[in-house]
């Protein structure tokens, strides 16, 4: 009989999430000694480094000797399994079910997704849109202090053109990105505090804007 | 030499240019002009590459007009939230009260245009009774969609009567409708009043109905003009546009084609609405349409459907809270046609002569628009 194959894929760190939509993580046991854990990406195995603590520099080799570890512990739980790397033997177009691969021509690594992978980025890039939407309707979540909100002036983001950023703002007297006018708008018409720059509100906010002018032709400087 | 804003250089210029337009006194065509030149001389002797400033070509034709039979001025969209939430719309409102009781001679009577209040509360419809107290001229009051959609209009009617209502004035029959009904969208959503009104106020969500006259307020209108001799010159006021403008924002008006019916048999017919916060001219059939300014905030033009007689005016300085917003007037000639000034606070005045209308454009083509939408 034919082992039971399991594809792992390489866990990349999940992105900033959106609130009340954090996607499950593998809960790492805590050393009683503040040690650090290091969990494998099948979600359930992990180790404990003696005499590293957590934020500790690690030369290669400890590294090495770590992941050598956490393999051999994978293998000893799943004696009949084949540890393959999903990138390195993709299923074949069709292969999976309701999935379609695209362009065949030229095949590789990075361009190998399908429709259902598309679908689920504009989910996620909708998402974010969506979230912009609702801060730049809300005054509150702007943190405004005299209940104008972003789309008493601008319904559907319209006059915001974000396409002719940078540009030099004369009332500035200095370049501005669209995010310096998102604050300007926060200060002053809105009697709210500025966002930092890697804000998830200003993300969201330019994310809504940008999606509104789809199509529309960069320009940048215009006036 | 102390460091001026550009803000600052063109209140300066400003003073001392009408200070000049005061001492001449009674001003000849000739007057006007010399002063025209002399204000583009100063522009280009400072090198400024638009001569935008104060050339009051406007006001040089207008010299040439006829004196009109009488005067309205108008305040419209003042979106007042009580005092300790905003007090920058209090501000632009009292503002506007005070360009109109300046004016000499006085208007025979002052339009507020509807959206007296941003969320139709109680405490805001009395905020802006007492601030409209202060005209000098009588007032004649509409309603917009954010003074009713609370309490579906029972304070607002309590303080200024019935929406719809009709009067003769020098030979004008003048009629304000309710033209902000909306179909019950709130209903079936099990909305509180809140709700209905936070939706009716919000141009972008596409939850909320139309606005409309409704059947019950075209029959009103049938019986009020049924003994209107067609000749006779009549002004409608409507909060909303009484055409169909663009959709998605509720600039619109569901039953406008029928509305125009009505009012198609009569000679002379002007439609003077708020709602749209922008500088707005349409004429369909015999109907020319002017769009009032907002003193809160003004709109930016819809992505689709501007009249084509449309000239826009210029995009708002963010940067000032008052520019693209102001007051105006009506100035009703002996025909009964209007020729309509817009009041653009920090900006010349713009006058749309009635003419500019009733030739479809051909004549009295109003200053262009130097920064139009993006």
């Amino acid at each position: 009989m034919r082992p039971s194959q399991l594809a792992l894929a390489l866990c990349l760190a999940a992105g900033p999430a959106l609130a009340g939509n954090d996607p499950p993580r593998h809960q790492l046991p805590v050393s009683p000694d503040g040690n650090l854990v290091v969990g494998l990406c099948d979600g359930e195995t992990s180790i404990e480094v003696k005499g590293v603590k957590p934020g500790d520099q690690l030369t290669r080799e400890q590294g090495q000797a770590i992941a050598d570890t956490l393999m051999k512990e994978w293998r000893s739980k799943h004696p009949d399994a084949e540890w393959v790397v999903a990138a390195a033997e993709p299923p074949a177009p069709g292969q999976l079910p309701g999935v379609k691969a695209l362009g065949q021509d030229q095949f590789q690594t990075y361009g190998a997704f399908t429709e259902r992978d598309q679908q689920i980025w504009k989910e996620s890039t909708d998402r974010l849109v969506a979230e912009g939407k609702r801060i730049f309707h809300d005054d509150k979540a702007l943190g405004g202090t005299n209940a104008v909100s972003c789309d008493m002036c601008h319904p559907d983001g319209s006059n915001t053109h974000p396409e002719t950023y940078p540009k030099f703002q004369v009332q500035l007297g200095r370049v501005a990105l669209l995010r310096d006018m998102i604050n300007w708008c926060i200060e002053n018409p809105v009697r709210g505090k500025p966002f930092a720059d890697d804000d998830p509100r200003l993300k969201a906010l330019e994310a809504y804007i940008l999606a509104q002018r789809k199509g529309v032709a960069l320009d940048y400087g215009k006036h | 030499m102390a460091h001026k804003s550009i803000e600052t250089k063109h209140y300066e210029e400003r003073a001392s240019f009408f200070d000049d337009l005061t001492r001449m006194g009674q001003l000849s065509r000739r007057g006007f002009l010399h002063i025209a030149g002399v204000s583009a001389g100063i522009a280009a002797a400072k090198g400024l590459i638009v001569p935008q400033s104060f050339q009051l070509i406007e006001i040089a034709q207008a010299a040439e007009t006829a004196t009109p039979a009488f005067t309205i001025a108008y305040v419209s969209d003042t979106h007042l939230y009580t005092r300790n939430v905003n007090d920058r719309f209090i501000r632009s409102a009292v503002k506007a009260v005070e360009d109109v009781n300046a004016l000499d001679p006085q208007p025979d009577f002052v339009l507020f245009g509807g959206d007296l209040a941003q969320l139709g509360r109680r405490e805001e419809l009395d905020l802006g009774a007492q601030i409209l107290k202060d005209l000098k001229a009588p007032v004649k009051m509409m309603v917009g969609e954010h003074d009713w959609f609370l309490d579906m209009g029972e304070h607002w009617q309590a303080l200024f009567g019935p929406p719809q209502y009709s009067f003769d004035h020098k030979g004008v029959h003048f009629v304000t409708l309710m033209s902000v009904q909306e179909k019950d969208f709130w209903t079936a959503r099990g909305m509180t009043p809140e709700e209905r009104m936070h939706t009716v106020a919000g141009l972008d969500n596409g939850i909320q109905s139309r606005f409309e006259v409704g059947p019950d307020g075209r029959q009103w209108l049938q019986n009020d003009l049924a003994g209107v001799d067609k000749a006779t010159p009549i002004v409608i006021f409507s909060h909303s546009p009484l055409y169909k403008y663009y959709r998605n924002w509720n600039f619109w008006t569901e039953d406008a084609d029928e509305v125009q019916a009505i009012l198609s048999k009569f000679d002379t017919v002007s439609v003077i609405h708020g709602h749209t916060h922008q500088l707005l001219l349409n004429h369909i059939g015999n109907i020319d349409f002017y769009g009032l300014l907002s003193t809160a905030w003004p709109w930016p033009y819809a992505p689709e459907g501007l009249p084509k007689l449309t000239v826009q005016m210029n995009r708002a300085d963010p940067f000032n809270a008052f520019d693209g917003c102001g007051d105006g007037q009506l100035n009703v000639l002996a025909s009964g046609m209007i020729d309509k000034v817009y009041n653009l606070w920090n900006r010349n005045p713009v006058t749309v002569r009635a003419s500019y209308l009733s030739s479809s454009g051909a004549k009295d083509r109003p200053p262009a628009t130097t920064l139009s939408s993006y």
